[in-house]
């Protein structure tokens, strides 16, 4: 799928959510099941410092795709993170690059976004962003 | 203050307080706003309010020099403004009241003009590990620039100042003493009066960080015999942007101007400049008349209701949130000072700060979450931060019953 394709699907699995406690259920219920970063690249090169909360994230390269890991010390945090992984997670980084995130905003999620909430997901989309510029760059 | 059972309670009504604050009828995120978020920042009345936009409306001109009558009717307001503040905190005279944009500006003035006159190379500054990042950073800086070393008292693991360790890191080169007067993350009241004694028996001045401890406590700088006190207006029911230091004449008079501008000079020549006599000198620019304007409003507000009928109410509603809330599996305090403020620091056991208050946010309750501005307190307590509570005059026992049955709902999603 195409990363329009996936935020589509995910846009269409938000509007079952009657009220935001569903939502944030299973937002929660993601965090907690992220599959885990390896633990030797939760160190200062991979840390996303947020005031309100941290994220570590790592990316690698297979087979001219993109591929991500990443945690953080709070749930939720950590539950967008894994939205994010599977908006993005596997594909070429020019894609990366030039992908237009616009689930977050149609499924309520905006606020985690916003620069003053402070809890590093918008560094990590950049650098997300970032890892592919640089390995579009390096092909 | 916890322990005073002296003060007894004047009934008053809530409800026709809570009428004064038309914020408080907002919502957030559909539901009622619960606001317990007052040590960041307090509401403020529709006295404050009204008061500021009627000074625009009819009142504002620039201050001194101004020899029309509206200039002289603005600098009246705002001289009768500082008088307000020497009487709220009983300063000797309105020449040790210097206005500033708030606590932090007072701390950077305070710790630069202080530094330029009494602080050389080897020379020490004491604070305590509960300290603000105002409170750190600004003497940091100034111990960097004049090679002097920051010191730092001890606390306890319910909160609390170590008295007996903070006694013996005082020396002869120790030449500021800069504590915390009620703790922003913990709510502890320190020892205040203590520290003053024992730090005035070494010759060493001392500084209060009033910041948190003007909402729940009256302030007599002549009685306590502090050297400097610093506070915000808006934690203590007024304007954001305006912000007091107090300092004794001795020694506000040996230091030298912090910012150079109109307002703190005598005389202007290119060769040299002299300035303008006390509190002038220290108030380069054009001030904040509205803001100033403002917390008088909001010192009679405090005045009308009382600092005995505020500290009761406070600690009532203290003592009703720590029980209830010490029922919730999993909850653990940070603070537990015998000495402590309407202000209530916790964390869920397995749940992020950052989550907890994420969903008490949805139920319309706003708490604050994190460092606090503390860090390396919060490091102290091997910890990221905490969700803090914090409850002012306005705030009732409904209140706590939503917080707590949020932080319970929160606690219940998240683990």
């Amino acid at each position: 799928m195409t990363i329009k394709e996936i935020q589509d699907e995910i846009i269409d699995e938000f509007a079952f959510f009657e009220d935001w406690m569903e939502k944030y259920e299973y937002i929660i219920d993601l965090g907690k099941n992220l599959p885990l970063i390896d633990e030797q690249y939760k160190d200062q090169e991979h840390l996303i410092k947020g005031c309100q909360s941290q994220v570590w994230l790592h990316a690698d390269e297979e087979q001219g795709k993109v591929r991500f890991t990443a945690d953080s010390d709070a749930v939720i945090t950590k539950g967008i993170i894994s939205l994010l992984i599977r908006v993005l997670d596997n594909h070429s980084a020019d894609e990366i690059a030039n992908a237009d995130l616009y689930f977050i905003d149609q499924i309520g999620l905006k606020e985690h976004l916003s620069p003053t909430r402070s809890n590093g997901l918008v560094s990590m989309i950049k650098q997300m962003k970032l890892y592919g510029i640089a390995l579009n760059a390096r092909s | 203050m916890a322990n005073d059972t002296t003060v007894t309670a004047t009934p008053f009504d809530v409800q026709s307080i809570r009428d004064q604050f038309p914020v408080l009828k907002e919502e957030m995120n559909g539901k009622p706003l619960i606001f317990l978020d007052s040590a960041a920042s307090s509401q403020k009345p529709l006295s404050v309010i009204n008061r500021m936009s009627e000074y625009y409306e009819k009142n504002h001109a620039n201050v001194h020099r101004g020899v029309y009558q509206l200039s002289q009717k603005a600098t009246d307001l705002f001289e009768e403004g500082r008088e307000k503040v020497r009487s709220f905190i009983n300063a000797a005279s309105t020449q040790e009241v210097i206005f500033t944009r708030g606590t932090t500006e007072s701390i950077n003035l305070l710790a630069n003009s202080f530094a330029k006159k009494y602080i050389n190379k080897g020379d020490e500054v004491i604070i305590s590990s509960m300290e603000h990042h105002s409170n750190i950073v600004p003497w940091q800086m100034v111990c960097e620039e004049r090679g002097a070393t920051l010191k730092i008292i001890p606390i306890n693991e319910k909160g609390e100042i170590k008295m007996d360790e903070f006694e013996a890191l005082i020396t002869p080169q120790t030449k500021m003493i800069a504590v915390v007067h009620v703790s922003n993350a913990l709510g502890t009241i320190n020892p205040v009066k203590e520290i003053i004694d024992i730090a005035h028996n070494h010759n060493v001045p001392v500084m209060l960080d009033g910041a948190q401890a003007t909402l729940h406590t009256p302030i007599d700088v002549q009685d306590l015999d502090v050297d400097f006190y610093v506070f915000s207006g808006h934690k203590v029911y007024g304007p954001t942007g305006i912000g007091i230091l107090y300092g004794k004449k001795e020694y506000l008079d040996e230091m030298p101007p912090y910012h150079g501008g109109g307002e703190m000079i005598e005389t202007v020549t290119f060769e040299k400049t002299t300035y303008n006599e006390l509190p002038f000198k220290f108030e380069a620019g054009t001030p904040d008349i509205a803001g100033v304007v403002g917390l008088s409003k909001a010192i009679d507000f405090v005045q009308s209701i009382g600092y005995d009928v505020i500290h009761n109410h406070e600690q009532q509603l203290l003592e009703y949130a720590m029980n209830e809330l010490s029922q919730i599996d999993g909850i653990q305090f940070i603070g537990t000072a015998d000495q402590k403020a309407s202000v209530i620091s916790f964390n869920i056991e397995g749940a992020h700060p950052y989550d907890v208050g994420t969903i008490l946010d949805k139920l319309g309750i706003a708490v604050r979450t994190g460092h606090h501005c503390t860090q390396p307190l919060m490091n102290l307590f091997g910890i990221p931060g905490t969700v803090r509570a914090s409850f002012a005059i306005y705030n009732t026992k409904e209140d706590v019953d939503a917080l707590v049955e949020g932080v319970r709902r929160a606690a219940k999603m998240l683990r």
